[in-house]
């Protein structure tokens, strides 16, 4: 049911990542992007979120941006899609006119996947991951989903 | 995960889940002998129990000892995630619990340990569930038997008391068919001889109780998810697909993923039926699986010995073995087990019930006891101990008919059991 990278990679990503903009991201608490969105804040990311509906709320202390365009001049490394597969062409190609040349990433999250706009991105020279969640990937290779018995793929003998 | 397969079977049965403790650098696990555990902040607090942020809470929920077994189990069994119960019992209602409401049943194999077959027709009923049981042999009376209310398809990979080996790959393809999970039980192979994941199965269940364990010292049990089915496919799992009230409405499929059957068991399922596996059973079972390949791998040598002999024995009426040659699954033991059809097998004696009896209060070396994958060969009578609450027809249909005896084979040096045998079935005759 995933398409899932390398764990290398997904590392790598999520080490060198310093600023998410959370594309469609819900300020209901109880939603999964508000799960993700949080997480990402507390472990230490800059989270902007994006949601045209909630333009003059904040989220975690960071105003919501209407569109992608509104982030030009940030410097956003990965850009984390919490939208329907079909929504996903157009924040491509949003996120290549406005991004660049901060944006490393291109993050679909679990259920979104889109082949095409995938291959336009990596042509870019962008990392793109589908299907995945960052925040649950975070916690595969950062130790906190070993506290509750998930299967990490990491074997290690060092402290 | 990608980056895995790297590591084989015996460096994983080890490492897999266990890192040097940080706070000391203990080598082995540490047993964390505790039941709560502090919180940074109020805000750790409230994301913890929010399930927003994963961590220890109460050891009634997620232990450091457990969660290192845990994964190990997970890894071994090539799922997402595994959560550790009290028992193999526990296990089995932890795994059904999430699938099931009143009015809902299973499809469940006749060939099984005979307490699994009470709790399936007797009391899972007192829950509004039932299990309609079927020779997993007759693909046609499986089909028959899922109707709309039907939740998963239940069966043990080597199935107890013995001799029958189930073609998980089929049946996976009928409960895909279907749109239902299928469960195994993978007790008596251990993923060292069969991986159900890797044949189509959902959900693995296990006693670690028996081989996991390996010297019959702790019960515990487990519930391995492979985070391949979709929960949310179809409006059959309302508590995976559908808001949980308990946790504000959020919804576990949506909210995690290919994890979310795991999280439920530890969230609702240990959080409310408590059947908790403790840190003490966890250190044992993690001592024991560290030798888990080098244990099957004598306690099916010795099995195909003893079996062998008795097969050629005149006092012996037949063996049920999958390793022998001469029985009817020797094809797909050979296709699905290559590693070997475990160590534990039924025969019959000539004498009957009485001759039964007399050969289990004649052996020295085989104990007689209702377990199975102890270090020790074991026997057990079965129609008169764990299948005696069934009918006789039941008995012969899970295979332990009056003048039926089980074995579990063993690591002891395997001419001392034979010996031992030879010496009981010379008493049971006379």
């Amino acid at each position: 049911m995933t398409d899932r990278p390398p764990l290398a990679l997904l590392r790598k990503i999520l080490t060198e990542t310093k600023t998410i903009a959370c594309i469609g991201v819900s300020p209901n608490p109880i939603r999964p992007s508000h799960y993700v969105a949080r997480y990402l804040h507390v472990r230490g990311y800059r989270v902007i979120p994006v949601n045209p509906g909630q333009v003059g709320n904040e989220l975690f202390g960071e105003p919501f941006r209407g569109t992608i365009a509104d982030l030009a001049g940030e410097p956003v490394d990965m850009i984390d899609i919490f939208r329907r597969p079909e929504a996903v062409p157009e924040i491509v190609d949003d996120a290549l006119a406005h991004l660049m040349p901060s944006l490393k990433t291109v993050w679909m999250q679990i259920g979104v996947r889109h082949a095409e706009a995938a291959a336009e991105a990596e042509a870019q020279g962008l990392q793109v991951v589908q299907n995945l969640c960052p925040k649950i990937e975070h916690q595969r290779l950062f130790g906190e989903l070993r506290k509750a018995g998930f299967n990490t793929g990491i074997i290690s003998s060092k402290l | 995960m990608t980056d895995r397969p790297a590591y084989g079977f015996d460096t994983l049965q080890i490492h897999a889940g266990a890192r040097p403790d940080p706070a000391t650098g203990a080598r082995q696990t540490p047993i964390h002998q505790t039941t709560a555990y502090v919180f940074r902040d109020a805000d750790h607090a409230a994301a913890l129990f929010n399930l927003q942020e994963v961590g220890f809470i109460y050891s009634r929920l997620t232990n450091p000892t457990v969660a290192v077994l845990q994964e190990r189990i997970a890894t071994l069994e090539g799922g997402v995630g595994a959560v550790c119960c009290s028992s193999g019992h526990a296990a089995q209602i932890m795994a059904l619990f999430p699938l099931m409401s009143p009015g809902k049943n299973i499809v469940a194999s006749t060939r099984l340990y005979g307490g699994t077959l009470t709790q399936f027709s007797q009391t899972i009923k007192r829950f509004g569930w039932s299990a309609t049981f079927v020779d997993l042999d007759d693909e046609a009376a499986i089909k028959a038997a899922i109707d709309e209310n039907t939740q998963a398809i239940f069966c043990e990979s080597i199935a107890n008391p013995g001799g029958y080996v189930t073609d998980i790959p089929a049946l996976a393809k009928i409960a895909d068919g279907a749109g239902i999970p299928l469960i195994v039980d993978n007790t008596a192979a251990t993923p060292f001889l069969c991986r159900p994941i890797e044949m189509g199965a959902t959900l693995v269940v296990h006693s670690t109780t028996k081989y996991l364990t390996g010297s019959g010292t702790v019960t515990g049990g487990a519930v391995v998810d492979s985070g391949r089915f979709d929960w949310s496919a179809s409006d059959k799992f309302p508590s995976l697909s559908q808001p949980e009230p308990a946790y504000h409405g959020m919804k576990f499929h949506e909210t995690f993923g290919e994890l979310a059957f795991t999280f439920h068991g530890i969230a609702i399922g240990l959080r409310d039926l408590g059947m908790t596996m403790n840190p003490q059973g966890a250190h044992y079972t993690l001592v024991g699986m560290e030798t888990l390949s080098l244990r099957m791998e004598r306690h099916v040598e010795n099995a195909i010995k003893v079996a062998d002999w008795l097969e050629n024995d005149p006092r012996v009426d037949y063996v049920t073995y999958a390793g022998l040659k001469s029985s009817p699954y020797a094809d797909r033991a050979k296709k699905l087990y290559p590693r070997g059809c475990g160590a534990l097998f039924t025969f019959a004696v000539k004498g009957g019930y009485d001759a039964c009896i007399k050969l289990v209060d004649s052996l020295e070396i085989f104990s007689h006891v209702a377990n199975l994958g102890d270090a020790r060969s074991l026997i057990l009578h079965p129609a008169s101990t764990t299948h005696r609450q069934l009918s006789v027809e039941q008995q012969e249909a899970a295979g332990a008919a009056p003048n039926v005896v089980r074995l579990s084979i063993g690591i002891e040096s395997v001419e001392d059991i034979i010996a031992d045998l030879d010496q009981a079935l010379s008493k049971a005759a006379s």
